[in-house]
């Protein structure tokens, strides 16, 4: 707008020149005429109020002087005056100026006198002590022989003049009632019917006198006077009826077309004039037949001869309309009228429509059906975006039960509120007009339906509204007495400042109640907190303070490289410092930016194309938002992970992603940890160290990765190994007191490659107790070779006979859940046609891996048949049952079944993500649940829980903040979930969001089962 | 009964506030304020009519406005008169200021601070209608100002201010605002 404005002031000065040039001869004329432009010039040239304040007071300053010198002429003053106006205008006090504009309009010519006129009636109030100085003027003016100046002070007195000098003008006043001049007339009658309004009992001696206006023979005057008569009438009807012939017949010839052409308005005969007189008609006709059949042809003839060419037509058949139902009703006039009415209604102009609905609500009142009628456009407007209209419908609805029985009515409203096309404001105002029909209806069963659902609607709106209606609904009495019939309740007075309810403030007070914060001042405190509940985008917010105090898995993830050489660190002890395979996020030329690995192999290559979906639509979202936003936000991540690095080297989540790709690169270095297993019979715990081909390396990464991940896992198993610190690190990171603690590890463990980042621990299925060990160790030669690469479940023997024994386990791939059955034979001679089959499951989709069917199985050897399995919709538990069966000696077949049980966390994977893109996608989710869960005592803090949900439910810890924490994982093959978490005291608020409707639900019930469960 | 005249700019600026009932100036500026917050949020698409703003303490006020170019027009009026016919009174009050002013323009209304008024009282007075003949009203005025020129002589020609004129949108009753905002030759103050 500024270059508007700018545009606007390079052409003033032109634009002043040209007037002056116009003006003529008087110079100081012209200086003057253009302050005004000056001072508008300088306003708009300004920037703040501020500075508007301080021109106008210096300008205000500048007025005073010259208003009060001496030599000030009238000339000048009029233009001072002009300025005044303008500075009062804008909201500033020009009181100064007040008695001069009398003065100017006691001295001036004509011109001034104008000024000073409507100075006056612009500055001063009614009761303003100065204006009893004008009185004389006044009078003056009054009584003077030229016509502008009388019309100047009839003007004055209807705008403003004291009450008490009402007497001393009004006969000037009475006698301009016969003056010549029919402007003079008119202005007269208005200045009188202005005094009837201040001090009717001064004028009441002329009433007499309006009746000559209303027979004047000028229509201004007499249309003037009808707003006198329009005012009476509304007071005391049945004193005018003898006046209704006149009105009718004056009606009829504006009807007809009798008057001049100058009085038509878009060819409509004196449409104001008219509107008037069907609204005296329609006060005289109310409830008097006999007056209103003197009125029942020219409304019928107004009906007929409004031709709807204009807007100012509808205004006039408005006012018929109104002026037929308002009398004594006559069917045929009524049937027209609710004709027109539905032109209104059904029009598309919006102020049409408005007034059509504000007809009905009148008209419903003698004639419900009318409305029936119309019910579809009502209903439509129901939904109108313009309020009124919609108050104007819902007036409507609590007419209507004049015919419909409440009862039907309140169906109808709870029709409309259950639809969904409906605005939840919009169902606020219906569940309103419900409680106003409710008082009248006998039976109840919709209302108490309509309280039960709606007291539980997540629209705080509509929950007040039908707790209202449910308290009342408890009293009927109360609630008959409250919302009377035939009651708009328009006329209670309400106690806005709610003082009835001090006493009950001052005790809850008293009692340690919290005080009332004002709305802005919780809407701050709301920030603030929606600031810690991170709806941002999360940044990085490590700080040693909250960190030291916590024993966080993540704070045993070790070293990082900080030299930036990440190749040459060879060979280093294995309980020292390990610089090797963590990402580096630190260079020689600065912060390196989170890129691929080069080195991905299959497993890191295939989250890939799945986060950048995800990230796609986080760009979406992004590009809604502020740009600059972001840009600080990743600015304020910088100089964090800046600051997080620094103080703990390789933690978080971006340190692991490249450790994987090294990881890979090395050399794979299997190893097989000691196993537990516990009879059922309670017998002996064997254990077993089954060290794997331990491939030489050249680098320990692996054993750090382990010990890492058994950390999480330090339940005080039976075996456990010590290991202790480097001390320097432990100073570093004030653990002192966490050991790392080694833990048999109950599954088979791979590389690290499977869950990079190693938050997630092994899932436990109910072990096998059959297995023999001599039978293990046969199969487990036999695993598939991406057992080697995947974190998989103990073999488990699913089914057995005298020949073959089927075990099953899950290889918890990536992409997807590869379910083995090991086939083993335990005959000595070969097994035929060996075929295995899956019975097609409701929430699976089974794809059948090559290989399953098999021609010849060999003697004492095992065959594997592997399905990938993917879930296709939450859900808890599934089982997947099938059978085998083969053939012995060619001659009979044997089928031998069983069944698999499936848990939703089969299908869970970690989600790698950064604090980052989890604010971006915790936005992003629509689906949320909350759920407060208590802790047992033991796991009462936040590594504890952490370390819980990491293992059982196969999280990713993306971050943790003070007390809470943030994790993320994905239901294959591409649902990610979100988990924010908080622990207070002993209780943690878990907070899941998802894009999938149910997963949130699935994954809390699995978190309490954990909660639960240890 | 009209309870109040207001012109107002998109800004909330008043241009002109007439008020036919006496208010205090508190008060005054209550309603102008009100009655802009209530009016400027308002679409294009909704009707023209508001009620119950808390102007002025009663029930029964209603609020009819337009908004022509940069300007609001809001006569604030009681159940006396018809939202229609009010409606129109506005249209004929700016085809009035239009031909007076010959294109006008916001700036016509700040430069002639004291001749809008004026030109208003010649077609509302005290609050009532008094005159709807757009071509009586002008005449008046012709009329006035010619009786004034004679009786000063000072040949005080209107300025030729810098205008754009609403007069088209007067004339479809629409408000090209597009036209303002691209080209800039709209005054705006």
């Amino acid at each position: 707008m500024s270059d508007i404005v700018e545009k606007t002031l390079t052409a003033l000065p032109g634009l002043f020149l040209q007037s002056q040039s116009a003006s003529g001869p008087a110079a100081a004329k012209a200086s003057f005429s253009s302050r005004l432009g000056g001072l508008v010039r300088g306003i708009t040239a300004l920037t703040s109020k501020h500075e508007e304040e301080k021109l106008i007071q210096q300008e205000l300053n500048n007025l005073k002087a010259t208003v009060s010198a001496p030599n000030t002429t009238l000339k000048m003053m009029k233009e001072c005056m002009v300025r005044l106006i303008y500075c009062e205008m804008l909201g500033y006090d020009a009181s100064f100026g007040y008695i001069h504009a009398i003065k100017l309009a006691q001295q001036g010519n004509l011109l001034e006198k104008r000024v000073g006129y409507l100075a006056v009636s612009l500055f001063l109030h009614e009761s303003h002590e100065l204006l009893l100085l004008l009185v004389n003027t006044v009078v003056k003016d009054l009584q003077s022989t030229n016509l502008v100046e009388v019309c100047m002070a009839l003007t004055i007195v209807s705008q403003i003049f004291p009450r008490e000098m009402i007497p001393a003008v009004l006969p000037l006043i009475e006698d301009k009632l016969q003056h010549s001049k029919e402007i003079i007339r008119r202005k007269a009658v208005l200045a009188l019917y202005k005094f009837y309004l201040i001090a009717p009992n001064q004028v009441q001696h002329i009433h007499i006198k309006f009746r000559k206006a209303l027979c004047d023979r000028d229509v201004g005057v007499m249309a003037a006077s009808l707003h006198i008569y329009l005012k009476m009438i509304k007071e005391n009807s049945s004193a005018y009826k003898d006046l209704t012939g006149s009105f009718v017949t004056i009606l009829k010839q504006v009807v007809g077309g009798k008057l001049p052409v100058d009085f038509n308005y878009h060819s409509v005969p004196a449409p104001w004039l008219q509107i008037q007189l069907l609204r005296i008609l329609g006060l005289l006709g109310k409830d008097d037949q006999r007056t209103s059949e003197l009125m029942y042809d020219v409304l019928d003839e107004s009906l007929r001869r409004a031709e709807l060419n204009h807007n100012v037509t509808y205004a006039i058949l408005f006012e018929c309309v109104h002026t037929v139902y308002s009398i004594y009703p006559k069917s045929e006039l009524l049937e027209k009228a609710a004709k027109c009415i539905g032109k209104f209604v059904l029009s598309p102009k919006i102020n049409l429509k408005y007034l059509g609905l504000k007809a009905l609500t009148y008209v419903i009142q003698q004639d419900p059906t009318l409305a029936l009628q119309h019910q579809m456009t009502i209903i439509e407007c129901l939904d109108h975006p313009d309020p009124i209209i919609k108050r104007e419908v819902l007036g409507e609805y609590s007419y209507l039960l004049g015919k419909e029985t409440p009862e039907e009515v309140i169906t109808k409203l709870y029709k409309l509120l259950t639809s969904d096309s409906i605005s939840s404001e919009t169902k606020a105002w219906i569940i309103a007009a419900v409680t106003k029909l409710t008082p009248q209806a006998h039976s109840s069963n919709i209302v108490e339906r309509l309280i039960q659902e709606f007291t539980t609607s997540l629209d705080t709106c509509l929950r007040q509204h039908a707790f209202e209606l449910k308290h009342l609904h408890e009293n009927v009495k109360f609630m008959k007495g409250l919302l009377p019939v035939d009651k708009s309740c328009e006329d209670m007075v309400v106690d806005a400042s709610l003082s009835f309810l001090d006493g009950f403030v001052a005790e809850e007070l008293s009692q340690g109640a919290a005080p009332y914060k004002p709305h802005h001042q919780r809407q701050e405190e709301k920030l603030s907190q929606e600031k810690v509940l991170s709806f941002e985008p999360y940044g990085l917010s490590f700080s040693s303070s909250g960190f030291s105090g916590r024993q966080s898995p993540a704070g045993i993830s070790l070293g990082s490289d900080i030299s930036g050489n990440s190749t040459d660190t060879g060979l280093k002890e294995t309980n020292s410092l390990k610089l090797e395979g963590i990402k580096k996020l630190w260079g020689k030329e600065g912060y390196l930016p989170k890129k691929e690995s080069k080195t991905g192999d299959e497993t890191e290559a295939l989250p890939v194309p799945q986060e950048n979906i995800i990230m796609e639509n986080v760009d979406q979202i992004i590009t809604k938002k502020d740009q600059s936003q972001v840009l600080t936000q990743s600015k304020q991540e910088k100089e964090k992970q800046l600051l997080a690095s620094s103080l703990f080297v390789g933690l978080g989540s971006e340190s692991t992603i490249n450790l994987l790709g090294k990881a890979d690169t090395l050399s794979h270095k299997f190893r097989r940890k000691s196993k537990v297993k516990e009879t059922k019979s309670g017998q002996t715990t064997t254990a077993q160290n089954m060290t794997r081909s331990s491939f030489s390396s050249s680098s320990n990464v692996t054993y750090e990765e382990d010990y890492y991940l058994d950390n999480l896992q330090d339940r005080g198993d039976k075996e456990v190994k010590k290991f202790s610190l480097n001390s320097e690190l432990l100073d570093s990171e004030s653990l002192t007191e966490l050991p790392l603690v080694e833990k048999i590890s109950n599954c088979r463990l791979s590389t690290p490659s499977l869950f990079a980042d190693n938050n997630m621990e092994v899932f436990h299925p109910p072990q096998s107790t059959a297995a023999s060990l001599a039978n293990e160790i046969s199969l487990a030669s036999s695993l598939l070779e991406e057992t080697t690469e995947h974190m998989h479940s103990d073999l488990m023997e699913v089914c057995d006979n005298e020949t073959i024994s089927v075990s099953s386990y899950k290889i918890w791939k990536d992409e997807c859940l590869l379910m083995v059955w090991s086939v083993f034979n335990k005959s000595a001679s070969e097994l035929k046609s060996a075929n295995l089959e899956i019975a097609p499951a409701e929430n699976f989709k089974i794809t059948e891996q090559p290989g399953c069917c098999l021609p010849v199985i060999e003697a004492e050897s095992t065959k594997n048949f592997q399905y990938s399995v993917q879930m296709e919709k939450p859900f808890t538990e599934g089982n997947l049952s099938g059978f085998i069966n083969y053939q012995v000696m060619d001659t009979h077949s044997v089928q031998l079944e069983f069944s698999v049980n499936l848990s939703l966390l089969d299908f869970i994977r970690p989600l790698k993500i950064s604090t980052e893109d989890f604010g971006k996608l915790w936005l992003s989710f629509a689906n949320d649940v909350k759920q407060n869960v208590k802790m047992s005592e033991s796991q009462a803090a936040l590594p504890s829980t952490l370390k819980a949900l990491q293992q059982e439910l196969r999280l990713h810890v993306v971050d943790i903040i003070g007390n809470e924490g943030l994790l993320a994982c994905q239901l294959l093959p591409s649902n990610p979930c979100l988990l924010h978490f908080r622990v207070h005291g002993d209780m943690l608020a878990l907070w899941f969001r998802s894009s999938c409707s149910t997963l949130p639900d699935y994954l809390l019930y699995q978190c309490q089962k954990v909660m639960e469960g240890s | 009964m009209i309870k109040a005249i207001l012109i107002f700019n998109n800004h909330g600026k008043p241009r002109l506030s007439m008020f036919y009932q006496p208010y205090s100036e508190d008060t005054q500026w209550q309603i102008i304020r009100e009655t802009f917050h209530l009016v400027s949020k308002r679409d294009e698409n909704v009707c023209n009519f508001l009620e119950g703003g808390l102007l002025i303490g009663e029930s029964d006020n209603k609020l009819i406005y337009r908004h022509y170019a940069t300007l609001y027009f809001v006569f604030c009026v009681d159940s006396s008169e018809s939202e229609l016919g009010i409606l129109d009174l506005i249209q004929v009050f700016v085809e009035t200021l239009d031909k007076c002013f010959e294109n006008v323009c916001e700036l016509d209304l700040i430069f002639h601070v004291d001749k809008v008024p004026n030109i208003l009282a010649e077609m509302v007075m005290g609050g009532m209608v008094l005159e709807t003949n757009m071509n009586e009203i002008v005449t008046q005025i012709d009329a006035q100002n010619k009786l004034e020129k004679s009786e000063a002589a000072l040949a005080g020609a209107p300025a030729q201010i810098f205008k754009s004129p609403i007069y088209n949108c007067i004339k479809k009753n629409k408000i090209p605002r597009n036209k303002f905002n691209q080209g800039g030759e709209r005054p705006v103050l």
